[in-house]
């Protein structure tokens, strides 16, 4: 049935190239997870409700629940797996922003991408950016003092890329 | 040293970097995949099922269904794996399918046809008890069930849990005032981020691999041994890291399906994980409650009498709810002093999910009931709610409604609580203000305690093996559900031994062949029973080492110490052997060589519990009672009946903060978890009892921005047998939340608000009911 479907898909992932066989029908997190091995994006709803999937297609970030594959041919995918020993990642170590860490990565790129775009986030923005996700564990407050410490010690040093 | 720093948790940098494995995320080629087909109805009888169009579709290779599998269940075995003859709660799991991918597994599901016919469907625990109303387990006597379960035939009730203690007549003629209240909230869910998942796999030596995201991986074991007579020694469990449980992890069922539907394909590997909306209804949900609660008291608020009834919805099986409802009536009256308690706790069959541990197991629904009853009283008399509740507070000397007598060891400091929590809040200073025609902000506050109503051997172990660089491994059942608890254990095994927490590394995944038992990580009992493991197990490896030292440095044992990287002699510690030269043994300069590898073994298992008496409740059911105060503060806006919560404040008696970071952050979580619950959270059901709302987006636990201000304490009154004096602390933080919530809302709208969830409608119905005279 699907294998009438299945195609070749050249994706930009983390600075690779690499090429997977899917199913056209496939999602993003489908095919990062089964087909690339990169599992720390998460599955929670498979309906855009949670953010665990989040990963950043050309710098935004996108539930890659809802988004099929074949769709990000041609962009840059950069997933957890991807971030290199950036800002937030620390600042959720030292915060205690995390524990099951489910819904960690997910997060983590949503936060990283907000600082990237938007340094001078004010708390309304903080808010829409980081509602899009769950946390059951934490009290998010620990995920609000780590993203708003890199906030502002980005705006402290701003030549520091 | 260790204890009491805010020690990293030693899975931080796997979690931030996405490199953390949980059950789903490990994959293999050829794998099946099996998805469930569940039921439409919430009670129905099957009167056909046909599988033949599935099992053509490509890539199937089985259709399990229910014929022929033994009943199941921890307490009483009343659940069937996969319905046969009749379903009786929406979503029950019908059929299993198993295909080669997730895909093809879940187009076939789609062609399993089953023929139901509806039968009437019974919603909530009042209904199911009434006269004439339908009975979902009609052979309620058959059922195989343990010593302490007492289900009542020809009725729905699957238990009945019954306190008595004093004389509750006389303490109700002593009252000056009786008040009475009655609160209800329907079934809801963990909605833990990772849905539950499960794999099996059948060798051919007849080893069974199972792989599952659970709280209980030593108790699967010993159920696929109850219920299919697999050998015990057979049965390999494996739990990798898990992403969130909160009690809903703790029963056993995706496992029993992963094993069947392997034993269906000749053994093959399947994996069996649930969809977000399989997650939220066809595996066991947070218990629904009814309850009416009496007081009685003096004039000036001493309590003289409590008769309460909880009418726990256990939903469509019992599973772990009849647990759940013994261990409410346990704890019925709250952290308060009452002579005089009678209390029945049933846990209610009806058409509904079933319902399994949930967070604070079924202490804040009883402290829901209790602290709205209390406010009531409070209101009634025209006296501080905070001083009714001072003056009843629980203490060392005072028995417990199984009647326990507390010591200051087994009680945690209730007045302590308090006193903080007041100057916390700044209590005295007001309750409610308006701050404008439409504003206004209140406080409500609720008390909190809870023991672990856990069975009476529980056990844990650890073994600690040594590295030749003098490191050591940790190796325990506790499972990495979130808390951070291997990592503290890492801080006890460090202080016992006086090393650095660095050397001291954990093994945090599960496999029931090589780890020690860990009964289950529940109950907020992983710190005391593995950390009392922990520190025989160090204290085994402390022999060890003197004794291999002892020869070498020709000295007794007695003389020597342990500590630093070394074993040494205690008067003169220049005098001296590095761990890592005897931590495999020790080779003398001629070759010969004495010891071998330090390893540490070391168990605990709970002493002096006992079941409860049938007729009277009295028992010990746990080792010790934590206490808690806790508080909200909202904003209600009177034009739309919507509010904030501001914030919300949390004082615990935590015996001992071991890494109060961590602390801090199950504390906070435990609360957010109760406010979302108490605001926003619960199944809608419709007249037939199916789900309305069975995904996140309909379902709405609290975000990012919703939450307030959280500010929380700990008062430290040490559990003496505890390791350093710690008491659980994982599920106080919730207790006292959704009362508080209700009490300052209450006090807000001016109406009395006993349902959950608080939502702005409920708020605009109750005060609109009252001023109209009916609803
Ligand atoms: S899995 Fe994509 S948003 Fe939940
Ligand atoms: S850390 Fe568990 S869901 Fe966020």
């Amino acid at each position: 049935m699907e294998e009438t479907t299945k195609r070749e898909l050249v994706l930009h992932v983390n600075g690779e190239r690499r090429s997977i066989v899917a199913r056209q029908a496939e999602t993003l997190l489908f095919v990062l997870r089964d087909g690339l091995g990169l599992t720390g994006a998460k599955p929670g709803c498979l309906n855009g409700d949670c953010g665990a999937c989040t990963v950043l297609v050309d710098g935004t970030p996108i539930k890659s629940c809802m988004m099929l594959a074949i769709e990000t041919v041609g962009k840059e995918i950069t997933t957890i797996e991807g971030l290199d020993d950036a800002p937030i990642q620390h600042a959720f170590v030292r915060h205690f922003s995390f524990q099951c860490g489910y819904c960690t990565p997910g997060f983590i790129m949503n936060a990283h991408a907000l600082i990237e775009r938007h340094p001078n986030a004010d708390e309304a923005a903080i808010q829409e950016w980081l509602e899009s996700n769950i946390c059951r564990c934490t009290s998010y407050q620990e995920i609000e003092a780590a993203v708003k410490e890199v906030l502002e010690a980005k705006k402290a040093a701003p030549t520091d890329p | 040293m260790a204890v009491g720093k805010s020690i990293i948790r030693k899975e931080a940098w796997d979690k931030v970097t996405g490199r953390a494995k949980y059950t789903n995320d490990f994959k293999e080629q050829g794998m099946l995949h099996a998805v469930l087909v569940t039921s439409p109805y919430a009670h129905a009888r099957i009167l056909s099922l046909d599988a033949r169009r599935a099992l053509a579709a490509p890539g199937v290779h089985a259709v399990v269904t229910g014929e022929g599998l033994p009943l199941t269940g921890e307490d009483m075995r009343d659940r069937p794996p996969i319905a046969v003859d009749k379903v009786r709660y929406y979503g029950e799991v019908v059929a299993v399918v198993v295909a080669d991918t997730l895909a093809q597994a879940e187009q076939a599901a789609r062609l399993v046809r089953v023929v139901y016919e509806p039968l009437p469907a019974v919603g909530s625990p009042s209904e199911a008890l009434k006269e004439g109303a339908p009975l979902l387990h009609e052979h309620l006597d058959r059922y195989e069930k343990n010593k302490t379960t007492h289900p009542e035939p020809g009725t729905n009730v699957a238990h009945r849990t019954k306190i008595r203690k004093g004389n509750i007549e006389q303490g109700f003629a002593e009252s000056d005032v009786i008040v009475e209240t009655s609160v209800s909230f329907a079934p809801s869910d963990h909605i833990a981020m990772e849905t539950r998942c499960a794999t099996a796999e059948i060798w051919p030596d007849g080893t069974i691999h199972i792989s599952a995201s659970s709280q209980s991986p030593f108790m699967i074991k010993k159920l696929l041994h109850t219920y299919f007579g697999e050998e015990t020694g057979k049965i390999i469990v494996h739990t990798p890291l898990v992403g969130g449980a909160y009690g809903g992890k703790a029963p056993v069922q995706l496992e029993l399906l992963a094993y069947l539907a392997s034993k269906a394909v000749g053994g093959r590997k399947v994996s069996v994980w649930n969809s977000r909306e399989h997650d939220m209804i066809t595996s066991p949900v947070h218990i629904g409650l009814e309850a009416t609660v009496k007081i009685g008291a003096t004039k000036e608020g001493l309590f003289k009498a409590m008769e309460i009834l909880f009418l726990f919805d256990g939903g469509a099986y019992s599973d772990k709810a009849i647990d759940v409802s013994r261990a409410a009536a346990v704890d019925c009256t709250g952290p308060y002093h009452v002579e005089n308690v009678f209390c029945d706790s049933l846990c209610v069959y009806t058409n509904r999910p079933y319902a399994t541990p949930f967070r604070s197991f079924g202490h804040c629904e009883q402290a829901f009931a209790v602290e709205r009853a209390i406010d009531e009283l409070a209101r009634t008399l025209q006296l501080d709610p905070w001083e009714v509740r001072r003056k009843n507070a629980i203490l060392p000397g005072h028995t417990t409604p199984t009647q326990v007598r507390l010591t200051k060891s087994n009680v945690g400091n209730m007045p302590a609580c308090l006193d903080r929590l007041r100057e916390l809040m700044r209590w005295d200073e007001w309750q409610r203000v308006e701050l404008d025609a439409y504003t206004v902000r209140a406080k409500g506050i609720s008390g909190g305690w809870k023991t672990s109503t856990i069975d009476t051997d529980a056990s844990s172990g650890v073994i600690l093996t040594f590295n030749s660089d003098g490191s050591v491994n940790v190796i325990s059942g506790v499972v990495e559900i979130g808390t951070g608890t291997k990592t503290v254990l890492a801080q006890i095994v460090a202080e016992r031994l006086k090393m650095d927490v660095d050397d001291v590394h954990v093994k945090m995944d599960i496999d029931t062949q090589t780890t020690p038992e860990h009964w289950k990580t529940v109950a907020s009992r992983g710190t005391f029973m593995a950390g009392r493991a922990a520190l025989a197990a160090a204290d085994d490896a402390i022999r060890q080492l003197k004794d291999i030292a002892a020869c070498v440095l020709r000295a007794s044992p007695d003389d020597l110490e342990v500590g630093f990287g070394r074993v040494f002699l205690r008067d003169d510690p220049a005098i001296f052997l590095p761990i890592k030269d005897i931590a495999y043994g020790y080779k003398f300069p001629n070759g010969n060589a004495i010891g071998g590898q330090v390893i540490g073994r070391g168990h605990y298992i709970l002493r002096h519990l006992t079941p409860l008496d049938p007729e009277t409740g009295a028992g010990k059911p746990g080792p010790e009672w934590g206490v808690c105060a806790e508080g909200v503060e909202i904003e209600f806006n009177r034009r739309d009946y919507t509010y904030r919560i501001v914030k919300a404040y949390a004082v615990i008696d935590a015996g001992k903060v071991l890494n109060p970071k961590a602390a801090l952050g199950q504390a906070m979580g435990a609360m957010s978890m109760g406010l979302s619950f108490a605001s926003r959270e619960g199944f809608l059901f419709d007249k037939e009892q199916r789900v309305l709302n069975p995904q996140l987006r309909t379902y709405r636990p609290i975000r990012f921005g919703e939450h307030p201000e959280y500010i929380v304490e700990f008062v430290e009154t040490p559990q003496i047998d505890a390791p350093y004096g710690a008491r659980g602390i994982g599920e106080h933080g919730l207790i006292g939340m959704p009362a508080a919530l209700a009490n300052a809302l209450s006090l807000a709208a001016g109406v009395p608000l006993n349902e959950l969830p608080l939502v702005p409608e409920l708020i605009w119905r109750k005060q609109k009911g009252d001023s109209y005279g009916s609803v």
